[in-house]
């Protein structure tokens, strides 16, 4: 609250630097590096979602990709079957249409989502974090087995999903859409948890006794975070699925789920703008990193002990002045 | 005058351990029924027990007109039947006005609004304003919890349970921890909550008992030995034997 202004520069110039980046490495003779930064936004928005669950509920999933490569598949499978001409389960037509997949990829997630959270959501801490993790690893071995979307290779597509007036093919296009989403999101994320919804998800983490005790069961609100953090997730892999052309069962395994949460901390939990930092970080170490050597986690691991150690509201806070809210 | 809650035969085991033992009680609309007992003799694990935190193995729980033994504590919570916490249960990163705006919402519902600020809200900050300078907690509204002193805590604490404008509140030793300067601002707290709100209050401060109850149940091995006025309990051999008498001799 003391420094509200601080924060608010922090968020003003991480919206100019969003805006101008394309420019910015066009100037520079970088073009290539567009892509990079659209990763970056969808990786962040899918840190973002997961902040909504474990910085905000308490809940810590460690199941998260889950959900970003239902997105992601909801992406490839409606775009395979347009490219044939078949249909899904011989009653869904294919799409390639951004207005129709979308928001079925939105959909399906949520779905995914409210089922694995109505069952996960009946035992917390360190259960709660293995039954979602269990959740996550029959969905990937699930992908894995469906030989006629490509298994263990994965499948690809062209074109991008068509949005009416734009060229998504158009790699600065195609990043302004994944900006404006992600952009978007955040403010409807920072209404919903100053709103009433929010105060109660707040104080679930909390203490979820008092507010049964208060009259209020914590299972609905933690149930609806859950629902609505999926289905951003599944938005966030539909956006990855047409930034790579490419779906595989890559984009829900284990360790993806611990990218997020890395995301997460780096950020700083509990932040809602910092897993953005903390996905632009990360992405970019890995980048740089890994040129220069396979084992880029060694300066990594550092890092993030330190940085818990030091900077409880992790890299957000360090920047902004602020402790979790 | 039929009573608010009607407890019928109440039953807790834990292994072979009996903490509740058949134990009937009942609370009259704006009485202070008071609930006194040596240590361990199942007044906290009654409380959980009437407010749905415990099932109970044996015995019905009427409130208000209906049988709530199979309610959870949130529902209970909704017909009127709140709980605190003998061990302090604020929520230590909210403030102090948002503790009692969240309060408020908890009576009012409607908990899936996405879009406007609960702090602008009236209908939330309002009564939660009002409640605090009631409580004594007025010049602390921007206070988080955590920083709060422990009485203020207890305060608060309190009134959060008020805020949601119980029918009965069960209060499990709101005295717990105070100094004799707290205990009496909240004893005068209490009684001035006299006749508004009926009140089961388990304490172990003797001399809030018998300033606060209209009625007293003693409670020994998880049964009730005795109900009557303070008077009566006063000079009643069993209860001096089984727990004033005792007390009074360790003083």
């Amino acid at each position: 609250m003391v420094k509200l202004g601080r924060e608010r520069g922090v968020i003003l110039a991480g919206l100019v630097l969003i805006l101008v980046y394309p420019w910015g490495v066009t100037a520079v003779g970088q073009p290539f590096l567009i892509g990079l930064g659209t990763r970056i936004l969808v990786m962040g928005l899918a840190a973002a979602s997961l902040d909504l669950i474990v910085g905000f509920g308490g809940m810590v999933s460690f199941g998260h990709a889950a959900f970003f490569g239902i997105g992601g598949y909801v992406v490839g499978i409606l775009a395979f079957h347009a490219h044939a001409g078949t249909d899904l389960l011989g009653f869904i037509p294919g799409s390639n249409q951004a207005l129709v997949v979308w928001p079925a990829a939105i959909l399906v997630a949520g779905l995914a989502a409210l089922a694995i959270g109505a069952l996960s959501l009946r035992t917390r801490g360190v259960h709660f974090i293995m039954i979602t993790l269990a959740f996550a690893q029959m969905l990937f071995f699930l992908f894995v087995s469906l030989r006629t979307y490509g298994g263990d290779d994965g499948l690809s597509f062209r074109p991008r999903n068509l949005v009416p007036g734009l060229d998504t093919r158009n790699d600065t296009s195609f990043y302004y859409v994944v900006a404006m989403l992600l952009v978007g999101f955040l403010v409807l994320a920072r209404r919903l948890l100053d709103a009433r919804f929010g105060m109660v998800l707040r104080g679930v983490r909390e203490n979820e006794r008092r507010l049964a005790a208060l009259g209020i069961a914590p299972y609905g609100i933690k149930l609806a975070a859950f629902t609505l953090s999926g289905a951003v997730a599944g938005l966030a892999g539909a956006l990855m699925a047409n930034q790579a052309r490419f779906v595989s069962p890559e984009l829900l395994h284990w360790t993806k789920s611990g990218d997020l949460l890395i995301m997460v901390i780096l950020g700083g939990i509990g932040t809602l703008y910092g897993p953005v930092l903390g996905a632009a970080v990360l992405i970019l170490l890995e980048t740089v990193l890994a040129q220069w050597t396979d084992h880029w986690m060694i300066v990594l691991g550092p890092v993030l002990v330190a940085l818990i150690l030091f900077a409880r509201g992790g890299l957000w806070a360090v920047l902004a002045g602020t402790r979790r809210s | 005058m039929s009573p608010l809650l009607q407890a019928q035969g109440l039953v807790k085991r834990f292994g072979g351990l009996v903490a509740t033992n058949n134990l009937s009680l009942d609370v009259l609309p704006g009485e202070c029924h008071a609930l006194i007992g040596p240590n361990g003799a199942g007044k906290s694990t009654l409380i959980a027990q009437l407010a749905g935190e415990l099932r109970s193995d044996a015995g019905t729980i009427r409130f208000d007109g209906a049988d709530v033994s199979r309610l959870g504590m949130a529902a209970r919570a909704r017909r009127g039947l709140v709980r605190s916490f003998q061990i302090t249960a604020v929520l230590p990163e909210f403030t102090v006005l948002e503790n009692l705006a969240l309060a408020v919402q908890a009576r009012l519902g409607r908990h899936y609004g996405f879009w406007r600020r609960a702090a602008d809200d009236p209908a939330l900050r309002d009564p939660a304003r009002r409640l605090m300078d009631e409580i004594g907690l007025g010049a602390l509204a921007d206070r988080k919890a955590r920083a709060l002193a422990h009485g203020e805590q207890r305060q608060l604490e309190l009134a959060m349970a008020l805020a949601t404008e119980p029918k009965l509140l069960l209060l499990d030793e709101p005295m717990a921890g105070m100094g004799p300067e707290e205990s009496r601002h909240m004893i005068a707290l209490l009684r001035c909550l006299k006749g508004r709100v009926s009140i089961l209050l388990v304490e172990h401060d003797m001399e809030a008992v018998f300033a606060l109850a209209d009625r007293v149940t003693v409670l020994v091995y998880g049964g009730a030995v005795a109900t009557g006025t303070p008077e009566a309990i006063r000079a009643d051999p069993a209860v001096i034997e089984a727990y004033l008498g005792t007390d009074e001799e360790t003083a």
